[in-house]
């Protein structure tokens, strides 16, 4: 008797448990947290995630879309491997000298408009520290208006000034007695525009980043620096640069993934001309998915900027991480 | 016990509801053959979207649709974003404008238009071989030629630079109103006056860059030589002579282009005619009509007319848009009907007067419009330009490749690159071999 009546306890307690934990799962603070996130996270899946395995399953297809792209004749795996790898488009694309110059064209785009929006950024920010603070919200909202237009509208704007029959600076330029310049019809000049309109757009948010972290510095600093009698090149070297380190490692990583992904100035300006020596990653993607029909090898080429930004991501990353311990 | 009991009122009642329940899915209301949504081209001149509205919605009344009409652009290409968006989701509009390769990059998603286009062909006439080309897949018909946004890029010339400059009086080549008197327009006859016109100072302005009225022209002139990169058997011909040819013969005509030539886009042409600067442009008469709008004395001196003849013959690029019906297309019977309504002599004429001449049918019996003729000034500029005598061959560029490697050729703009390559100095034999190692990537499946 003592058994049935032990046997049938604790159905009766769990019954009465239930739905205090329930309300206890909904009163966590990591549940509530979770699903005060959840708009968010199923925005990212939808948006971000998803799209990103979609374009992962593209590359791997062939033109047709109907099967998928294997690869062939690895000399460096065995056939048995190789013939069950789904990237024929990446082999494929490795064998294209375009993809090549498309490659080395990302890399000097992205990496001379970085250093030059930084080196014009870190300019700007230290005058603008040093006007007087009544006339300073002044010349940061002008300076920040390059990076506040649409990039695709001012760049039409550009295109004006660049144009291959009436650009206005060879108007100015022919005027004064020097010759025309094919500013969007050479190579090297068409290179150089696009990159100069880059750094436009982009050095205003290297000036403000940059301009945050000086005004973070402590005035003590340069103080005990001037007394130990160090010069304005000293200060720059020992006090401003180490205490801007992180900002100015963030700020390269966060504008080195959006100059090599970018799409609208070049599409804009040369869409990718002349002779494909303008195209980055992005136009020549475009290029080859939308305009060509060739979806999966335009997918597979907007992939290459996945590893390289990554490995950059890394280093960066954790080149701060480790300054961070240091600390 | 109480006994139910119904009223009379309520018996009528319940009979006038069920019969209207019963009923209601077969009386023909406004709206009874059903939805059908369909995406046009957005038309570049200024009214032109309004005739296809007009003429859509007339159909649509008459046949009880509620049609809904979205007009997409080209300029960005958010018309071909919309058809690959489409043919991804499979999902969209019924009826959607396709521009000349896209019918064939999406052959298995459309619905076959060979029933309707059988009833066209016997009332408008025979469509050219460049419509068959691209809007036949074995033994079907894709979709429809559309009248809106097909336009032949042809020669636009300056009637007193020629005449003055190269001692070519081209409204004699092609009288208004009779058929075209242009043996002596050879390939020759434009290099010569390709070098004249450079010499005064107003070059023709045929554009060497990516863009389709570059590609478009420089694939006229490769035909005309008979050159093709690959023939319709889907064979590499790049090292072949027609190419050499044709590339020798782009080579010494560009070299009296204006020096950025390779930069140009597809607007370039149209401001170098309307700024007055140059003999020539290679374009549908939309150049001429912002002439006639902003400058009037250039527009009166321009005359549209057919392309020089080469070795194999004379080539016209032709661009094509069609409408495709969706396999996927939720109304394919109003689709049809409404293509069918799109495509009458009198639909067709109204499109044409409304795009001021700009647009062209590809129906044989549909190019002698009163539009073209009476368009001016100087009255009949027009004329020639739908190709009404059929004194020149319509084509497209990379054609007779099989569609699905031209389109790679044609996106690529590989003719305008092999003749800037050469342009710029290297040997022929490599611009070739470029040519050949690109081509070779575009066979792959």
């Amino acid at each position: 008797m003592a058994d049935a009546v032990l046997s049938s306890d604790p159905p009766k307690r769990r019954a009465i448990a239930r739905p205090n934990a329930v309300r206890r799962f909904f009163q966590r603070k990591s549940t509530v947290a979770f699903l005060m996130a959840l708009p968010l996270i199923l925005l990212i899946f939808g948006l971000v995630i998803y799209p990103a395995f979609y374009a992962i399953y593209l590359s791997t297809l062939r033109k047709s879309m109907t099967s998928v792209a294997w690869m062939r004749n690895c000399s460096w795996l065995p056939d048995v491997i190789c013939t069950h790898m789904p990237f024929g488009n990446m082999q494929f694309l490795f064998t294209r000298e375009t993809f090549w110059k498309v490659v080395y064209q990302s890399c000097l785009f992205a990496i001379t408009a970085v250093i030059f929006k930084a080196l014009l950024g870190f300019i700007l920010a230290h005058f603008v520290h040093n006007i007087p603070a009544k006339g300073q919200r002044k010349w940061r909202g002008m300076l920040l208006i390059p990076w506040v237009i649409p990039p695709a509208m001012s760049t039409l704007a550009w295109l004006w000034l660049f144009d291959p029959s009436y650009s206005a600076f060879n108007y100015v330029l022919t005027g004064m007695g020097f010759d025309r310049i094919p500013w969007t019809g050479d190579a090297g000049w068409a290179r150089f525009s696009v990159i100069l309109v880059n750094i436009w757009v982009g050095a205003p948010f290297f000036m403000i980043m940059y301009l945050a972290a000086l005004k973070s510095v402590p005035d003590q600093l340069y103080e005990a620096a001037a007394i130990d009698g160090a010069n304005w090149w000293q200060r720059i070297w020992y006090v401003t640069l180490p205490m801007m380190r992180n900002i100015i490692a963030i700020t390269a990583l966060f504008s080195t993934i959006v100059t090599f992904a970018n799409f609208d100035i070049v599409r804009v300006l040369t869409a990718g001309g002349p002779l494909d020596q303008t195209h980055l990653f992005a136009t020549w993607a475009f290029k080859l998915g939308i305009e060509g029909g060739d979806i999966p090898l335009g997918a597979s080429v907007s992939l290459f900027m996945v590893p390289i930004l990554a490995v950059a991501a890394i280093f960066i990353l954790r080149d701060i991480n480790q300054r961070g311990n240091e600390a | 016990m109480r006994r139910q009991t119904m009223s009379r009122r309520r018996f009528l009642a319940a009979t006038a509801i069920t019969t209207t329940a019963l009923a209601t899915p077969f009386v023909r209301h406004a709206h009874a053959a059903g939805k059908l949504s369909i995406g046009l081209w957005d038309h570049w001149v200024p009214g032109a979207n309004r005739a296809s509205t007009e003429v859509a919605q007339a159909w649509a009344a008459k046949e009880k649709v509620e049609l809904t009409i979205d007009y997409i652009p080209s300029q960005g290409n958010k018309n071909l974003l919309t058809i690959a968006a489409e043919a991804q989701a499979k999902s969209g509009h019924d009826m959607l404008a396709m521009p000349t390769w896209w019918p064939q990059a999406h052959a298995e998603l459309l619905e076959p238009c060979n029933d309707i286009m059988t009833q066209l062909i016997s009332q408008n006439g025979e469509v050219n071989e460049t419509v068959r080309y691209l809007n036949r897949a074995g033994d079907k018909w894709l979709g429809v030629p559309a009248t809106i946004g097909s336009q032949i890029k042809g020669p636009c010339s300056r009637i007193d630079l020629l005449k003055q400059h190269a001692g070519i009086d081209i409204q004699a080549m092609y009288p208004a109103g009779a058929a075209p008197k242009a043996d002596g327009w050879t390939m020759d006859a434009y290099l010569k006056a390709a070098e004249a016109c450079h010499k005064a100072g107003v070059p023709f302005g045929v554009g060497l860059g990516d863009t389709t009225d570059s590609v478009d022209t420089a694939g006229a002139f490769f035909l005309s030589f008979g050159a093709a990169l690959v023939n319709a058997k889907g064979e590499l011909t790049v090292k072949s002579d027609p190419v050499r040819q044709a590339l020798e013969f782009c080579v010494k005509a560009a070299k009296f282009y204006p020096a950025d030539a390779p930069a140009w886009d597809d607007g370039s042409n149209n401001r170098w005619l309307v700024s007055g600067r140059g003999a020539m442009i290679m374009n549908p008469p939309s150049a001429w009509a912002v002439a006639k709008r902003d400058a009037p004395q250039i527009a009166a001196q321009c005359w549209t007319h057919g392309m020089p003849a080469g070795p194999r013959g004379r080539y016209a690029p032709f661009l094509p848009y069609f409408w495709n019906i969706w396999s996927f297309s939720q109304n394919k019977p109003a689709a049809k009907s409404l293509l069918v309504a799109l495509s009458q002599p009198d639909a067709v004429a109204k499109f044409v007067a409304a795009s001021a001449g700009y647009d062209i049918p590809s129906f044989d019996k549909l190019t002698t419009l009163p539009t073209w003729a009476e368009e001016g000034p100087p009255k009949g500029t027009l004329y020639h330009y739908p190709n009404p005598h059929n004194h020149q061959t319509l084509s497209i560029a990379a054609s007779p490749a099989p569609p699905k490697i031209a389109q790679q050729i044609y996106s690529q703009a590989t003719l305008t690159k092999m003749i800037v390559r050469h342009l710029q100095g290297e040997p022929m034999e490599r611009t070739l071999a470029w040519a050949e190692s690109e081509v070779e990537g575009f066979l792959r499946g």
